[in-house]
This record gives C-alpha cells, structure tokens and sequence, in this order.
C-alpha cells in the first residue's frame, strides 16, 4: 500500500502511439499489492503491451477471480471493461462474454490457486473449448492473498515461510494445457520484461485460447531462502529456449535473424511472431516434442521459457467451432435477439 | 561506468538545480517547506543565512534559480522561488534578536570597505560576528550601492532596503557616509587597516558619441539619471522618451520616464528579441506599462534643430538568423523617431579613477582589476575586490557571494593563514523514512500551475515615482505555489547489495527515470535507458553490481520530481529518501576550524 497515488506527471519525451495515447494513458488505479510482488512488474508488463499494440482501451475485457492476481485487473488499462468473478470462476464469465461479443480482445488474469485449485475444471474447460482469449496465470507458488498457504503448482521439497516442507506433486499449467491441446502457451518470469511483453502481445493477438504461465514471486510470503519461486530461486533456474519477436501487421521487420535460428509465425490478423531459437533442436510447433522437452527439464528443476508451443493452423477456436454471433449481442436488433412467441412456439414444436 | 560518488559534496549539490544554480548556494527546497509550514522566520533566517538580503532579493533578484528549477523541465514554468522568498520576508516576525552579534572584545584587525554596496556589507555582515572592526567608506549620503541609486524604488522600496541593511551596519560597522575614497594609496599608507576591500561596483555608464550628442542637454546617461531620480534631483521628463538599449537598465529607464511624465516611451533595439540582454519578466512589465519596444533600428544621429532635440534617426536593419547566430545584417534606410529626451542604457563600465597605477594593485586596459577568481585577491596582497568592481557588472546576489568568499580570504588573510587553504563544502544525508511508506516531507506531486503574483492597478500606480508595483503572493497563493517545489533536496538514496531486482522501482516510477540494465559506457547507458537521457548536464546515478545478475541500477536524475514512489515500492529498502543538506563554508565556519 502505498499513501499516495502515482502522480500523472509525465517524462516530457514519452513517446505516443499510432492512437496518440501514452503508455502512461493504458495505466490504471494504483496498486495495493505488497511492495515488490511480481505481479506488479506483469501489470506493467501488459500496460506496455497493450500500448505498443494501439489496442483501444475501450476494446479490451479484463477478466478475473480471486487473488492478488486477479486483483491487478484494476491496475491496468482503466478504459477497459473488467470484471472480476467469484474465486475460479473467471474462465466461466470470459466464455460468456467472448460468446456474446467477439469483437472485443479478452485478457483473463489469474493466479495458481485460482487457476489451478479452486478453478482447475474451468481452466480446464476453457482451453479445451479453445476460448479466444489470452490467460495469464501469475504463478508464484502460494495463495498470496489468504497469506501464503502452498498452492497446487508449489514444487517438491519446497518450503515455507515458516519451515514448513511442500510433499505433494504440483501441477504444471503449461504441461496441463500441451496435454489438452492449447494452440499457444508460454512461460515467463515477472523479472524479464523484455520477453514478457512480445508474449503478451502474441497472446493477445492470437486466435484461439493463449495461456501465459508467468512465474511471479510473492515477496512477502515465498520469496526466502528454500522457495523455488523465489526471485532469486527462479533467475538462477530460469530458461529461455525460444524468445519471441511481436512484428504488428504490415510493418517491417527490421531486425536481422539468424539463418535456421529463427522462424516466423502468421497470426490470423497479419502480424508475426518471429520465434528465436535459444535451442536450435527445440521445435515450438510439435506438441508432443515440447511435451517432452518441458518435462524433462522440470525433473532438472529447470523453469524453461519462452513461446513453448505454438499452432495457428488449428481449427477448434471457439467461435468458428460454435459458429457464434458476428455481430455482438448488444448491437443485434431487438426482433432478431426476441424474435416473438410465434418463432418460440416453433421451435418448441421441434421437441414435441 | 564506475559506480557514482555520492559522497562528493557536489553531487548532490547539482541534483538541487535551483540551490546550485545561486550563486550564493540558497537553500530553496528547505525554506519553501518552511513556508509551507507557515515557519516565515525560519524561512527568512535559512535565506539570510546565505544571500544575506532576502527581502530585497525577494523582489529584484535576477533569479538565476528559476531557470534551473527542474519544474521548469516536466511543465511549462518554474517554480516562483523568487517571489516565495519575498513571502517569507514579508511575513517573518521580528528577527534583529536571532541575527549574529559582534562580540565586545574585538579580535583587533581592522579592515576597511570601499563603497556600501550589496559587496561590501556582505564582508562586513560575515567579519563583524568575528571580531573585526569594519569601516565602511561611502561616498553617497546613503547606503546600498545601485540598490538605492539605481533600482527604482516603484520594484525595491526604500524601507525594505534600510531594514536590511540596518541589520548589518547596526551589528557595529563603522559606515562613513558621504566618505569618498579619493586615493587607495593614502588609505594603505594610513595603515590604519589590516585590509581593504574594493566594492565600488562599476559606476560609469556607456557613451553613444553620435553626430548631435554634445549639442543639447537632453540625452541622459541611464544610470546617472536614475541616480538622479532616487536622490530627486530629477522630477520630470519630456512627454516623448527615447530610450537606447535594451538591457535591465534600460528597463528601469523607460518605467521611471512613465512616472515622470512621459507618455510614449519607446525602447530601442538593435537587433530582434531573441538576443535582448532584458530578462523576460521586465519586458513583460515595462510592455504591460504601455512602453513600446522597437527592433532591428541602430542608432545613427541625434537630431538637434536650433539647440533644441527633435528627435533620432536610425537606420533600419535586416538579419539573416541560423540557430540564433546572425549571419548577415542589410540596411533597410533610414527612419526618424521624434522625441523630447534620450536615455542612453547600453551598458556600465569599471572606472578607478582613485587608485593610483603604482601601489601594486594591477589593472587591465579596460580598467578591470586583476583578481584571483577564488580568493578575490588582488595583486597586492592586503587588498580584496569583489562585486561589480572585480570583474564588471553582474548582479546583486553574485556581489553577495563575491562578499561571502571575500570575507574568508580576508579572514585567513589576517590570521597568517594562506588564502588557498579553504575549507570544502560539505553534505549531509538523513533518511526521511517515517513508517512503511511515509516520509517526512509532502511527497505528493501537486499539478497545480505556477501562480501570479498580483499587481498594482495601472492607473494607480503612475500616481508617485515609488508605489511598488508588485503586491506580493497572497496568502492561498503561497500556499499552492509552495506545494509546486519538488523537493529536490530529497535525494533518492540506493544501496546495491539490497537489491532483490523486481522492478518495483522501474515500474512506478512516473517519469522512466530508473532502468536496470548491463553496465556500459556513459554514453551506452544514457541511450539504454527507459526513457533515453538527453540532457548531458545531468548526472547519471549509477549504482554497484546487483547481487543477483550484476546488472547496475541507473537513475537519470534529470527529471525526477522526488516523489519517494521508488523507495515506497522497494520491498527492501534499497531505495530511501534522504535529504542533503549542503554546506557552503563562510567565515565564520572557517573561523571555528580556525579556533580547534
Ligand atoms: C539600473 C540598474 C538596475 C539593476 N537592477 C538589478 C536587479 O533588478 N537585480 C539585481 O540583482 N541587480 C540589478 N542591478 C545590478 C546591481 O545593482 C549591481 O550588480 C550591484 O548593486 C553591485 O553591487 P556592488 O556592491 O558591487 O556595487 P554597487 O551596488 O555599485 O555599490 C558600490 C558603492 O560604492 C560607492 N563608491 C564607489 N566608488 C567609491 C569611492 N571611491 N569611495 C566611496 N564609495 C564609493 C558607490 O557610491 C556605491 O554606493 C541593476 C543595475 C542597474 C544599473
Ligand atoms: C470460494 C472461495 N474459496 C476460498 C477463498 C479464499 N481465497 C482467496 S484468494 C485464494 C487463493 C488465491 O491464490 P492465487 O490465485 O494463487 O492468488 P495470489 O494471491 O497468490 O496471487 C483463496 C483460497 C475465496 N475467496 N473464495
Ligand atoms: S501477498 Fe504476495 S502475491 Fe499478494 S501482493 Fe503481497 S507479495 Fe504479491
Ligand atoms: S523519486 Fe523515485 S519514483 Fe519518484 S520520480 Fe524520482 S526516481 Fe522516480
Ligand atoms: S524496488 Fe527495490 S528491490 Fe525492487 S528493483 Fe527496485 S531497488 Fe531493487
Ligand atoms: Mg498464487
């Protein structure tokens, strides 16, 4: 908690983008997060995303639960809609909304106890129904906000604050979501912005259900020594395999990539992830290899990150699967949403 | 880069832009909190403490502060620093109790000034509490140098300056009115001083010999004439002025011609408005006043008919400007100005007409003595200039200061000790950590914009040649303009080892100041930063290796508005808000380094 806000004062050079709006204009309340929680550092992360996009603030839904994580939905882009749900419940509500209106770009942000407890068959149901919307699980091993309990992603042998040793297997949400055939999943750490940001902006461009897993430390009840989610724990197990380059549509790409280093990825609205290979024998677009990559490496207490998977080509996203409304539900004319007795009675007279 | 030297005095020094800016070092964050507070008294005594003359420089300074104040880099203006040490002059309680005294028994030196001006009571308000016996010689009827004489009492009023002044002569300064010093030789062979300080200023104003100028009596030297005015020995001018110059005297020549009776005075400018010497707020007095400034004219003739001044004629002039140079001037013809008087104002001069060629005390050919930068020490050792005098006309707050390091020499000089010797400036840091996340200064940026301060009605102020014409801040004033200071002498305090390097600082800090990155060269860094440094004359803050990837911390200190939101968010306490207190030396520091 901080007693003052983040005054509006400006960097007199702070550049402005193709909306003419500031990053400091995609900011949103100020944070009552603990001082130095990673989740903080991802918020800022999706400020600079959501900036370096030109995304509309009005364009954005921002989705949540219950957590400090999903508090942080007030912490960004205040033009945006939001909506925070009861505790695991906010895979339910973004299908919901992406159902009725699919021309708005839907952010969920939740924790690991939200995501992986209380909500697991949500989350579950979500990437299984290919929602189109980008999930970032801000995972930092514990339930921060009920005051450090082990969450379902704390590791083996990990301890504590108070000593007290984590037995049970946890989860992976990234192994979770290969194994129920997520088309773009990802891993990150709150302390690398560099790679945090074009992931997000991927994310958020891609069609199908993305999920971010972003290893977020929680500083006041994981971040001693004999955590492995620690910040200090996490840099020095920390990964990257394969970063990823955000290219908006019909813009240059004017770095220079190595050959057989890099590969570019279409996304479905023009733009590209150029995909660079930390690993050159690692491929981002075999699902069952990365499987195996990922699990391997976790055996060596190895967080690996980057685009670990990623596949534009699949033809399960949500909307084309369900054939939804292309025209939102708030904008339908009311004799199409109610079309009258006469239509109800018809339709009953196919069950009768 | 090698991580930065905080405790080098300077370098905090520099982060307070206004502070280091004065020429006497001013401690402006500290007393516009103090006004803040409502603590006038404390607020004047921190401003006497160092420019002496905080009620008279609260309404004439040239304010080389406010250009610098770094308020001035995230919005359009700068705070009003000036105007605010006009509030804590006019609301201070009474202060004679709480200013230094002279002790009874004398140290037995005598030193002896030359001139009371702003330069001379400067040394003699820094030497009396020390013991010395200061004589001052003044060759006007009245003290205060150009002060008097020469800035119109409608911006300084008389009792202001006789109250403060009055602070230093009633210490127990010896002030010899209508004492000229005719030979400095007489006054050393006298030996009845152990030394001499020159603070005669710079007194004799600039010629213009044109065809014309001896044939009238009505072309005026502008510092004479207003001169003449503050002793009122002039009352009057024609109805038509003509003022040549556009510099601050000339400034003051064509608002006092208003109040003699002129109704169209027009200052005259050789070249356009970028290069004019005038600082921006007395043309933007003088303009309000109805004076009109003409540019691109150069002055040719005066024209006399029958003994009688007609008027000027000029030839108009045409630049080519690149990048504020003038590369090339045609001229455009003549044109005639009518016109009942001339005030000349383009510049002031050294004249030392009373010291003679061979006692040792060199001059140059334009008659400016030479004078180490440092000490103020002339070629013959016992003798001191500062002020005006030593390098030509400045201002009053660098006569102050010129004063203040003059008294340490004299002081050294008359205790054996070398000159050189001098004491550093000093800083202090104290954390201002009050709880989790408070602090004990406002640390609150507040938006609002820079107040106005208000003035007398045109119509009235006309009436008398000495209605000051500015009222001060009000009361709500004040209060809003104080809370627009920064607090820059609030530093941003980082020690490296505590660094847990979650960019807790980065991400809230409102203007990008704070970047975490691999360590490189000064200029990899300044272009490596969250938002790029750009302004070179501002220090890169560059901390140790971080535990954890040995990256560095950098703050460009150039726009941070001391908000504390960094220490606020640092889990680990790597960042505190501390204030520094800089110590500028005077004597009487010296003297007590003397004494132990
Ligand atoms: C028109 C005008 C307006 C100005 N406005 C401002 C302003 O707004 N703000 C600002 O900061 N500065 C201003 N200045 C400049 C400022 O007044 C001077 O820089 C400052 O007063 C210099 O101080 P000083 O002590 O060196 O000398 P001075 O103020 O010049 O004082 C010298 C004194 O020495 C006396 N003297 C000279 N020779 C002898 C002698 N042989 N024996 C005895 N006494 C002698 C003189 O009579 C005088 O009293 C202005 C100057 C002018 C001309
Ligand atoms: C239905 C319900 N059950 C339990 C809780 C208590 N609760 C609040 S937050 C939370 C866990 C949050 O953990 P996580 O999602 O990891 O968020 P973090 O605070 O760690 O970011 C729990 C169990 C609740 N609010 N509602
Ligand atoms: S308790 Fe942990 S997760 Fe919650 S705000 Fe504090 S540091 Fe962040
Ligand atoms: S005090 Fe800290 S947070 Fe505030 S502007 Fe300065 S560096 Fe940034
Ligand atoms: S907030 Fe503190 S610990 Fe975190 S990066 Fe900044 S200085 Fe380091
Ligand atoms: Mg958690």
């Amino acid at each position: 908690m901080s007693y003052i806000n983040k005054p509006k004062v400006a960097h007199p050079s702070l550049p402005t983008n193709a909306l003419g709006l500031t990053r400091r204009q995609y900011e949103g309340a100020m944070s009552t997060l603990c001082a130095g929680c990673g989740h903080d550092s991802v918020t800022a992360a999706i400020v600079e995303a959501c900036w370096g996009i030109d995304l509309k603030p009005e364009q954005l839904a921002k989705l949540s639960g219950i957590g400090c994580s999903s508090k942080t939905t007030a912490y960004f882009v205040a033009g945006a809609h939001g909506f925070n749900s009861v505790h695991g419940r906010m895979p339910s509500i973004a299908s919901g909304a992406a159902a009725a209106n699919r021309e708005l770009t839907y952010i969920g942000i939740s924790g690991d106890g939200d995501s992986l407890s209380i909500g697991f068959g949500q989350l579950a149901h979500a990437i299984r129904r290919n929602i189109n919307m980008l999930y970032i699980i801000e995972n930092n091993g514990v339930y921060g906000l009920t005051k450090g309990q082990f969450s379902a992603s704390a590791d083996i042998g990990t301890k504590a604050k108070k000593g007290e040793v984590n037995l049970t297997p946890p989860i992976d949400p990234v192994l979770l979501a290969l194994s129920l055939g997520a088309t773009f999943v990802a891993r990150s750490f709150s302390g690398d912005k560099q790679q945090l940001v074009p992931l997000i902006q991927a994310g958020l461009k891609h069609n199908g259900f993305a999920l971010i897993d972003v290893l977020s430390p929680c500083v006041t009840f994981n971040d001693h020594e004999g955590s492995t989610r620690s910040y200090t724990f996490t840099r020095e197990h920390y990964h990257p395999v394969i970063e990823a380059d955000f290219v908006p549509k019909a813009s240059e790409i004017t770095v220079d990539y190595q050959e057989g280093q890099a590969l570019s990825v279409e996304l479905h609205d023009g733009s590209q992830v150029i995909l660079r290979k930390l690993d050159a024998s690692y491929d981002p677009t075999d699902r069952s290899a990365a499987y195996h990559f990922i699990e391997t490496k976790i055996k060596n207490h190895e967080y690996v990150t980057g685009l670990i998977h990623i596949d534009e080509s699949s033809t399960t996203e949500f909307h084309t699967l369900n054939k939804t409304t292309k025209v939102p539900l708030n904008r339908l004319p009311f004799e199409k949403l109610s079309p009258g007795n006469a239509a109800l009675q018809k339709l009953q007279a196919r069950w009768r | 880069m090698e991580p930065t030297q905080t405790a080098e005095p300077d370098y905090f020094h520099k982060v307070v832009d206004c502070q280091w800016a004065c020429p006497a070092h001013t401690d402006v964050p500290e007393y516009i909190r103090l006004i803040a507070q409502g603590e006038f008294t404390e607020a004047y005594l921190v401003n006497r403490a160092t420019n002496v003359f905080p009620g008279i420089l609260g309404r004439v300074c040239d304010r080389p502060c406010e250009p610098a104040c770094r308020r001035g880099r995230i919005e359009d203006k700068p705070v009003a620093i000036c105007r605010l040490k006009r509030v804590a002059a006019d609301h201070r309680d009474e202060v004679a109790q709480r200013l230094p005294r002279a002790p009874a028994k004398k140290n037995g030196k005598k030193i002896a000034c030359i001139g009371a001006g702003p330069a001379s009571l400067t040394v003699a308000n820094d030497l009396l509490p020390l013991g010395y016996e200061v004589t001052i010689f003044e060759q006007f009827g009245v003290p205060g140098g150009l002060m008097r004489t020469n800035i119109p009492a409608f911006r300084l009023p008389v009792q202001v300056l006789d109250e403060e002044i009055g602070y230093i002569v009633s210490m127990g300064a010896d002030l010899r009115l209508n004492s000229p010093v005719n030979s400095l030789r007489k006054l050393l062979d006298s030996r009845e001083f152990d030394a001499v300080f020159v603070g005669s200023g710079a007194p004799k104003g600039k010629e213009l010999e044109l065809p014309g100028r001896r044939d009238t009596d009505r072309i005026h030297i502008g510092i004479s004439w207003l001169e003449s005015v503050a002793f009122g020995h002039i009352e009057r001018i024609g109805e038509r002025v003509l003022i040549i110059g556009v510099g601050n005297t000339a400034m003051d020549c064509c608002r006092t011609s208003l109040r003699l009776g002129a109704k169209d005075v027009q200052v005259m400018a050789r070249k356009p408005r970028e290069f004019f010497k005038a600082s921006a707020w007395e043309l933007e007095d003088a303009e309000q006043e109805t004076v009109k400034i003409v540019v691109n004219h150069a002055p040719k003739s005066f024209v006399v008919k029958d003994g009688k001044l007609t008027g000027m004629m000029f030839d108009k002039l045409e630049y080519d400007i690149e990048n504020g140079e003038i590369k090339a001037t045609r001229e455009l013809g003549e044109e005639f100005f009518p016109c009942d008087d001339v005030i000349l104002a383009i510049g002031q001069e050294n004249a030392f007409p009373w010291i003679e060629r061979d006692i040792g005390v060199e001059l140059d050919r334009w008659n400016v003595p030479k004078v180490d930068k440092v000490t103020f020490q002339s070629t013959r050792p016992e003798v001191f200039f500062g002020g005006d005098a030593a390098f030509g006309p400045k201002n009053i707050i660098w006569s102050v200061e010129h004063g203040h390091q003059a008294a340490i020499s004299i002081h050294k000089f008359c205790q054996g000790e070398p000159v050189t010797a001098r004491m550093p400036r000093g800083v202090t840091l104290t954390s201002r950590k009050m709880g989790m996340h408070e602090w004990s200064y406002k640390n609150e940026y507040n938006g609002a914009e820079r107040r106005l301060v208000p003035h007398v009605a045109l119509v009235e102020r006309f009436k008398k040649v000495n209605i000051e014409v500015e009222l001060g801040f009000t009361a709500e004033q004040a209060a809003l303009e104080v809370q627009r200071c920064l607090n820059c002498d609030m530093q941003t305090v980082f020690t490296a080892k505590l660094c847990i390097e979650c960019d807790a600082c980065i991400d809230i800090c409102p203007v990008d100041c704070l970047t975490i990155t691999p360590n490189g060269t000064e200029g990899e860094l300044r272009a490596r930063l969250k938002a790029p440094a750009t302004n070179p004359q501002q220090a890169l803050y560059v901390s140790a290796a971080l535990p954890q990837t040995a990256r560095v911390m950098v703050k460009d200190e150039d726009v941070c508005v001391h908000c504390g939101l960094c220490a606020e968010r640092c889990p680990t306490a790597a960042w505190d808000m501390q204030k520094s207190t800089i110590k500028i030396p005077h004597a009487i520091d010296e003297d007590a380094t003397c004494r132990s």
